[in-house]
């Protein structure tokens, strides 16, 4: 054997080694590793009252009031299994609509997320707008995320 | 591929093709850009605000691809101790640090406008993150040591290392729920984005592309010339030695 394919065969078990202890290492850290959790996630897995955490999903349609000092809204978010209410008080970001991803950060209180921040998600679909009326008209649109 | 691997070759064969990439790149460039702010529609969703995907997305794709390009330069360099792959791979370096500067910029502003924040330590942003300081690493390591041999040995071996993050940079928004969206043009299934805006970002990807590819070009050819200054004035300095010293040592019975 060559020196050079020594050096060759070292290279090729070092990276392989390297991709197996990484890949074990991000597996064992895979819980850790998500930014926020699903609503079934928190059925499934309670956390501790009081702790902080992130909850994604869609803002369940027809879900959204506002209350009446302007700035306070309740809505619910859902994964299309199972959904948590959620009270936020301040700015909403602009994609913020019903239907519409989103992933909010607070503390639960008796089943309901108090939330201090709001952040919006959207799709991996980029289309002009003509294109998704005409999709909408003709029926073959699919809306949000939850169909993944 | 050794064929090509030759310093006089690669400096007379770099020397036709790169005007020919750089005025190609800015000819891209140019076109991409009318293109993507001018032409391409605004998205259904985020607006106009979109338009700030025709730099990010390239900037992103050429983060990783240029990485992906110095780790293999430093394989060979490793395994067939070519003379011009470390050349190669420390020329790469700083450009993949720029593109990866730009693409976490442009997405921090993007991100404010679209997701409503500059920053999160979602799996995405963050291995991209991990991405900059790879780079950068590799460049504080490669020029720590006082001779160069060793530096560029150092740097070789940490650029293989790092090789294990681009995977985990590409399917990261795939395998742990993030705030960053999956990918919309390399995915099973076809792109999921418009025609109308593919077109505007794959000529600007190209003339990303070009533009790295004439810049690598005149790093590489200005790293060549140094180390042939450098070898010259040594042989200088060598000369000069033995002309003082050659008449004492005569002199000696």
């Amino acid at each position: 054997m060559t020196r050079k394919r020594r050096r060759l065969i070292a290279v090729l078990a070092g990276l392989g080694m390297l991709g197996i202890a990484t890949g074990l290492v991000l597996s064992a850290f895979s819980d850790n590793l998500v930014f926020f959790y699903s609503p079934t996630d928190l059925k499934t897995k309670p956390v501790p009252p009081g702790r902080r955490l992130r909850i994604g999903g869609l803002v369940e349609q027809a879900s959204v009031q506002h209350e009446a000092d302007g700035k306070t809204v309740e809505f619910r978010v859902t994964d299309g299994k199972s959904d948590v209410p959620v009270v936020f008080s301040g700015a909403l970001p602009d994609l913020f609509r019903e239907g519409q991803g989103v992933v909010v950060e607070g503390r639960l209180a008796a089943g309901t997320l108090r939330a201090d921040t709001v952040l919006a998600k959207h799709d991996e679909r980029y289309m002009p707008p003509e294109v998704v009326d005409a999709l909408k008209k003709s029926g073959h649109w699919q809306e949000g995320e939850a169909q993944r | 591929m050794h064929r090509f691997a030759n310093p006089a070759r690669f400096m007379r064969l770099s020397a036709a093709i790169m005007p020919w990439c750089a005025a190609l790149a800015a000819v891209l460039l140019g076109l991409g850009l009318y293109l993507a702010l001018f032409v391409a529609p605004p998205d259904y969703q985020q607006g106009e605000d979109v338009r700030i995907m025709f730099i990010h997305v390239p900037a992103a794709w050429m983060a990783s691809f240029v990485y992906a390009l110095m780790a293999l330069a430093s394989a060979v360099a490793i395994i067939w101790r070519h003379p011009l792959a470390d050349i190669a791979a420390q020329s790469a370096a700083p450009l993949g640090a720029g593109f990866t500067l730009l693409c976490l910029v442009t997405g921090s502003l993007w991100g404010e406008r679209m997701w409503g924040t500059w920053w999160v330590w979602d799996a995405r942003l963050t291995s991209v993150l991990v991405l900059f300081f790879l780079y950068l690493g590799y460049i504080a390591l490669v020029n720590a040591f006082d001779e160069p041999g060793r530096g560029a040995r150092a740097g070789a071996i940490l650029a293989l290392v790092g090789v294990v993050n681009l995977p985990i940079i590409k399917f990261s928004v795939d395998w742990w729920n993030t705030l960053h969206q999956p990918a919309s043009v390399f995915r099973l299934g076809g792109p999921t984005i418009a025609p109308s805006m593919l077109w505007p970002l794959l000529v600007m990807a190209l003339g990303f592309m070009l533009f790295f590819a004439a810049l690598l070009m005149v790093r590489m050819r200005t790293a060549l010339i140094a180390a042939k200054v450098r070898a010259l004035r040594l042989a200088e300095v060598e000369r000069h030695a033995a002309a003082v010293l050659t008449p004492r040592q005569a002199a000696l019975p």
